[in-house]
């Protein structure tokens, strides 16, 4: 990079290629890691592109696509990963939301809290799988001698039963992640200001009405991020599932990611595989469209 | 938790809780949520002080007591044992050497170019700019195959720069730099420019040290996601001596089947690192993540 000594910021041949030199390093690795995968993924769709042969093998049209959309597996996978996105999305919303209303209220003692919810956070999923095995493991685990405790009988097995699978790999994921959405709420409410506290305590307004009439209407964009955020997390999901049940039992808890993983990388079918990355990211890319035009939309209103 | 305390009305400061209870039901609210807020934080600290209980209690303990907390005779055996079995300092020095490299790697590339978009005008700008967002929305997952064709091609399988150079271009860095340099005021930069600075020197002699929130924030997240990533480790590297952390615990799962202790153990040990730097970082992790396209 030449550095000029105009004395005012003149373009001369030196400035004018300063910005895309230095934007340079970054944009090739852009291009060379996600573009040029990105139209990898497209081109072999229309391939029959192996793992065994190299090249892309044979034309093959539309046929991996009507082969991926009428297979029973593929819609069954997007079942269990909506399923699962419904699952954590929902708790992982609300349930952050109200721990960073209550810890709000709290000044000394925050870090305590915030530490509390925002430590798992930071553990690799190998150590949350291990961690969360053992607490549903049958007959010796922490969760089954809970749920006796509170007098069920025959508490079910939580990873082996295709009716609970799901549902304690999401309670898992509750308590693994909630950190982020609770630290971002958090920073939320530190734009709420005082005032408006002041006001609505002075009008008479008690605090559960404070919460819900004035802080939680004025968190709506945060928690339209954090909405977002969470579903397109949430349709990514993969490592847990793996290595808690590996898609079992009877493949109840299989997910998108895991039928790409199994069928690009296990059965070396590329062509199939790409396919269905294609439809998982036109799925994700279908929500962060929604969530710009109401972002968009939100911001002309004001 | 007696430190614990609602704030003071005469308390001056930018946060935002409502003045100090001055009816009953404000009072009773407070209790209810300060009770509510303690019992959720310690179940959340439950699994972690479970996995830690477990592993120094003797391996034939567990056997006949498995949701036992407590022993008499507390043990480092576990411990032993996983680092007898494993290749676990091959796998800490794995996960440090790859977690670091991607990090000064990302932090110098993704601030040259979100400097680059933020102070300096060329024709394209914005679209580089839009075109660099687009890549927000681009599963990283959904890439695996022709990332690891790639790799695959250029025979760099079961190396360091394998499971690192897919990792570098991180768009939401560069999205962190952007903001932030934003907001440096542009006087600075064209008083710079008419002493007649070049824009490389700006960049590293005003921008950059002025920056060092934006660089720890954007540090610490690349360093941590690098550090917890499993399932790209999982495709590129199959020698259990060049295994990351999170890749070779799963794989010692296999070996023991089911000695709980043991496992507890590889648990605690696979989370310390990350704890430790939550513990010191707490601050500027929390500022980075909120400051994430919230403002």
């Amino acid at each position: 990079m030449a550095t000029t000594t105009a004395p005012s910021p003149t373009s001369s041949r030196g400035d004018r290629w300063a910005g895309p030199g230095m934007l340079l390093p970054f944009a090739l690795f852009y291009l060379v890691f996600l573009v040029g995968p990105l139209i990898y993924t497209v081109v072999a769709g229309f391939f029959e592109t192996s793992l065994l042969k190299s090249g892309l093998g044979d034309f093959a049209g539309l046929s991996n696509y009507s082969a991926v959309l009428g297979d029973a597996e593929f819609w069954r996978t997007l079942r269990n990963t909506l399923w699962f996105t419904v699952l954590t999305t929902v708790p992982l919303v609300l349930l952050s939301l109200a721990l960073a209303l209550l810890a709000d209220r709290f000044v000394r003692g925050r870090w305590f809290f915030r530490f509390a919810f925002f430590a798992p956070f930071v553990l690799p999923s190998a150590v949350v799988s291990l961690l969360f095995m053992f607490i549903y493991a049958d007959q010796l685990g922490l969760a089954q001698e809970v749920v006796t405790w509170f007098g069920v009988e025959t508490p079910p097995s939580w990873l082996g039963d295709p009716d609970w699978a799901m549902i304690s790999i999401a309670a898992a994921t509750v308590w693994w992640t909630i950190g982020f959405n609770f630290v971002l709420y958090l920073a939320g409410l530190q734009d709420v200001p005082r005032e408006v506290h002041e006001a609505a305590a002075i009008d008479g307004a008690g605090p559960w009405q404070r919460i819900r009439h004035v802080v939680v209407p004025m968190l709506g964009r945060t928690t339209t991020l954090v909405t977002v955020l969470q579903i397109i997390a949430s349709l990514k999901v993969f490592d847990q599932i793996y290595m808690m049940t590996n898609g079992g039992p009877d493949g109840s808890t299989r997910p998108s990611l895991q039928l790409i993983y199994d069928t690009g990388f296990v059965e070396g079918r590329v062509g199939y595989a790409s396919t269905v990355s294609l439809l998982l990211f036109l799925v994700i890319l279908f929500v962060s469209l929604v969530w710009f035009a109401l972002v968009r939309r939100a911001e002309k209103e004001n | 938790m007696t430190a614990i305390a609602t704030r003071p009305e005469t308390e001056q400061c930018g946060g935002t809780a409502p003045p100090a209870p001055r009816r009953d039901s404000e009072r009773l609210f407070n209790r209810v949520a300060l009770g509510s807020l303690i019992a959720l934080a310690l179940l959340w600290l439950v699994p972690l002080a479970w996995a830690l209980a477990t592993s120094v209690r003797p391996a034939q303990e567990v056997v006949t007591d498995p949701t036992g907390w407590f022993t008499a005779h507390p043990t480092l055996d576990a411990y032993g044992e996983i680092f007898d079995a494993g290749k676990l300092p091959y796998w800490y020095a794995n996960s440090f050497i790859t977690s670091t490299l991607t990090t000064v790697l990302t932090v110098v590339m993704a601030s040259l170019a979100a400097f680059a978009l933020s102070q300096t005008r060329f024709r394209l700008r914005r679209a580089a700019f839009v075109l660099l967002l687009a890549g927000i929305m681009i599963p990283g997952q959904v890439l695996m195959i022709p990332q690891f064709l790639a790799l695959q091609s250029a025979g760099l399988l079961n190396t360091y720069w394998g499971v690192v150079l897919p990792q570098v271009p991180n768009v939401v860095a560069v999205f962190v730099f952007k903001q932030f340099f934003d907001g440096i005021p542009r006087e600075l930069i064209d008083a710079a420019r008419a002493d007649g600075a070049g824009w490389l020197r700006i960049y590293w002699q005003i921008v950059m040290p002025i920056s060092r929130p934006a660089v720890s924030a954007v540090t610490i997240f690349v360093f941590v996601g690098v550090w917890n990533n499993f399932l790209w480790p999982l495709l590129v590297v199959t020698d259990p001596e060049m295994m990351t952390l999170p890749v070779g615990l799963t794989s010692v799962q296999d070996v023991f089947g089911v000695p709980y202790a043991q496992l507890m153990a590889s648990a605690v040990l696979g989370a310390i690192p990350l704890l430790a730097v939550f513990a010191l970082f707490q601050r500027r992790i929390v500022e980075g993540i909120a400051g994430t396209g919230l403002k």
